[in-house]
């Protein structure tokens, strides 16, 4: 028995030293970089091997994984940081993440200088999605948005609204009829519906705290979802696909749309060549013709976590990760559009993008992010709640979703 | 947990019944104190990774308490449970979950009582085709259900003739008939293995008895093994509905969270919002539900009751 004392004794003794050892004084502090990893092509890692060395001692980045879905990612990082964890010195969030880990305080502010490079030849729209109560809480390191992807060999000319597109649709008919759109109950329905309410000239919050939600926009949105979700422009599977499920739906050569992100144009390549030649790229459809349309903006900012003891050390890392060097590596190795305006005109940015990158720019600027609130994960449950399957959406839904939602951002009301 | 304790001390006194408790000798006292030290270990780690929790999920219930807004935590009473039970959503999922529970183990039962009898009569490869019965339970059910989302998916489906077209988990009688379907084939294993347990304790010779005077084999199943098997099927019963009420995983999966049960509904509430008072609150509902269930089966059985008396 006293031998088994002695033993776990000893073992806690040795787990204490070794604890110790990692965060000793002595040497340059390690710096966690919490991100995912899987299908970026190496780009972070390459980023922060660029950065370790440039560091020349300073300090030493770690790569943290965390999962490839972003609401799984939120969940990972918001139960570490409302624990208090110190081991989180930069973060990469989705661009919703900014205002709920900054009213939460688990991420803190750029310093005024550094924030102020940040702002320096960054796509406004990007770093919007960074800025909470016009502070710069998360730097913008890479972008994304949502195209038209049509088949060339179907449409003459792409189009420009939704209307247009169901008219083009209908006649094509049977399975080329079908739109791609992401109707799963995930934050990616949410995309689609904060993109169309939009481009119909309205939007879903008018403050943090305040639903907006103008009646007009917001039935000619719900319109387009309805006429989204009948024949022959819905897939069967529509309620449960994700942009995943709607690229292979589409790599498989019936439908002759798709909204979604640039990493389908790499994948049909490989997968279906004879789908890829045919692939043609325009910006997001509007909903009303008078109205241009918001692109939906997606992307990853930094952010130091607010525990980290080694605060000045990250924000310099986190700058140094997203140098124009490293914007470009992401774009080369994990397809991801860079925030650097000026990067669009390099040869890597043309490349990644053939023929399309001028379109990826214009999208990005065009884009009209989703609202900045710290309550975002309760308003985006609420829109999936009440909107989700899209067969399901009615006219009157627009005064359900109005309660639900202010519902939701007071805290109030089970979701 | 009181009979766990009575059990533990020593058979040896043989009389001791309610009124003997008074006369006990030094040995038997010893006895028992001994007995209760030996269980300690066991009670205080149940306080520790039951009660501690229970307890702090019901003080949490009680509270405004957001994760993301830890300043704003505050007593707030009965209000999130006033927000749980004056909701649509609440009652809808309540709804949604009871239909699986009732179907499924609805299907469970005579499923599993059929693989039961064929288990209990097998005269040919016992061994193989026990273990054949057994193997969906042995699957770690996220797999399973992974597996089923895969068959019920038009793209990569492999259900025959046109019912992989209808794209099933798309539609709301599609989720229920697909969470069923994967639930049952999942656990009716369980249910089998329960209830054979049951048929071994019924004697042959009250069979061979029935057999002589003439009884069919419908009649001898209704009126002798059925009876008997009253305490054994109770118990398989009480477990699977109880499992099945806190369904979870296998419907998480399968829609991905879009079809809802009463956990599903306290995970958005907690992992999701952050909100820890209506997701404690959720939870706690849950709990009563679940003690009035088992509350439920040990009255409406009686004395057929695990427990209650002459369970022998």
């Amino acid at each position: 028995m006293r031998r088994v004392f002695r033993l776990i004794a000893l073992a806690a003794a040795t787990a204490g030293i070794a604890a110790c050892g990692s965060d000793g004084a002595s040497g340059p502090p390690t710096l966690n970089l919490y991100t995912f990893t899987a299908g970026s092509g190496g780009a972070f890692e390459a980023a922060v091997k660029d950065c370790n060395e440039k560091a020349g001692g300073r300090y030493r980045i770690v790569i943290q994984d965390l999962p490839p879905n972003a609401d799984d990612q939120r969940e990972q990082l918001a139960r570490r940081l409302a624990a208090k964890d110190a081991s989180i010195d930069i973060a990469a969030l989705d661009v919703i993440f900014t205002g709920e880990f900054a009213e939460a305080k688990w991420i803190v502010p750029f310093p005024e200088a550094q924030a102020e490079e940040v702002r320096r030849g960054t796509i406004a729209s990007t770093v919007e999605t960074g800025t909470y109560q016009d502070q710069l809480y998360a730097a913008p390191f890479t972008s994304n948005t949502q195209l038209l992807w049509y088949r060339k060999d179907r449409v003459d000319s792409p189009p420009k609204t939704w209307d247009e597109m169901f008219q083009q649709a209908r006649e094509l008919g049977g399975a080329n009829g079908v739109i791609e759109i992401q109707g799963a109950q995930a934050e990616g329905y949410v995309v689609w519906f904060n993109a169309l309410i939009q481009s119909a000239g309205g939007r879903i919050l008018s403050s943090p705290t305040k639903v907006d939600l103008p009646d007009g926009p917001t039935r000619a949105a719900l319109q387009v979802m309805q006429t989204a979700s009948k024949r022959p422009f819905a897939d069967p599977s529509q309620p449960t696909q994700a942009e995943d499920e709607g690229r292979i739906a589409f790599e498989t050569g019936g439908p002759s749309f798709m909204v979604n992100y640039p990493f389908i144009y790499p994948s049909a390549e490989e997968n279906a060549p004879d789908v890829f030649k045919n692939i043609g790229a325009a910006r997001f459809p509007s909903v009303s013709a008078s109205e241009p349309s918001a692109p939906p903006l997606g992307g990853l900012n930094l952010a130091v976590g607010a525990y980290s003891k080694n605060r000045e050390e990250s924000f310099e890392a986190a700058m140094c990760i997203r140098e124009p060097r490293n914007q470009l590596l992401a774009t080369e190795l994990g397809g991801l559009p860079p925030t650097q305006e000026s990067l669009f005109d390099d040869e890597v940015v043309r490349k990644a993008y053939p023929g399309f990158a001028d379109l990826m720019l214009e999208s990005i600027k065009a884009a009209g992010p989703r609202p900045a609130t710290p309550a975002y994960s309760d308003l985006s449950l609420g829109i999936q709640e009440t909107l989700h399957p899209p067969s399901s959406v009615s006219q009157s839904d627009a005064s359900t979703l109005r309660e639900t939602l202010q519902d939701a951002l007071d805290g109030k009301g089970l979701l | 947990m009181s009979s766990v304790a009575a059990k533990a001390a020593p058979p040896t006194a043989a009389p001791a019944t309610a009124k003997g408790k008074r006369h006990l000798t030094d040995k038997q006292k010893g006895e028992r104190k001994l007995a209760y030290m030996l269980c300690a270990p066991a009670v205080i780690a149940m306080l520790l990774v039951t009660a501690y929790p229970v307890l702090y999920a019901l003080w949490l219930s009680l509270r405004r308490s957001d994760l993301r807004f830890p300043d704003a935590s505050e007593f707030v009473g009965l209000t999130n449970y006033i927000t749980v039970l004056t909701s649509s959503t609440w009652w809808s999922v309540l709804g949604a979950t009871t239909l699986i529970t009732v179907v499924s183990v609805a299907i469970e039962l005579v499923l599993g009582m059929a693989l039961a009898l064929v288990m209990h009569r097998i005269i040919f490869a016992r061994g193989p085709v026990r273990a054949a019965i057994l193997i969906p339970y042995g699957i770690i059910t996220v797999v399973a259900a992974l597996s089923w989302q895969y068959m019920f998916t038009p793209e990569n489906g492999f259900l025959p003739f046109g019912i992989s077209q209808s794209a099933l988990l798309a539609d709301t009688a599609g989720q229920y008939i697909a969470i069923i379907a994967t639930e049952v084939w999942k656990t009716t294993p369980f249910m089998a293995l329960l209830l054979l347990a049951g048929l071994a304790i019924v004697p042959d010779e009250l069979h061979e008895a029935a057999k002589v005077d003439g009884a069919t084999a419908i009649q001898r199943f209704f009126r002798i093994t059925l009876p008997l098997m009253k305490p054994a099927i109770l118990v398989a019963l009480l477990f699977r509905t109880l499992d099945a009420f806190r369904l979870f995983d296998s419907a998480f999966v399968l829609t991905n969270g879009d079809f809802r049960t009463v956990s599903i509904l306290g995970y958005d509430q907690l992992i999701t919002r952050l909100n820890l008072g209506l997701g404690s609150a959720v939870s706690v509902l849950i709990f009563l539900c679940v003690l009035i269930i088992a509350a439920l089966f040990v009255k409406g059985f009686g004395t057929a009751a695990p427990g209650a008396g002459d369970d022998r």
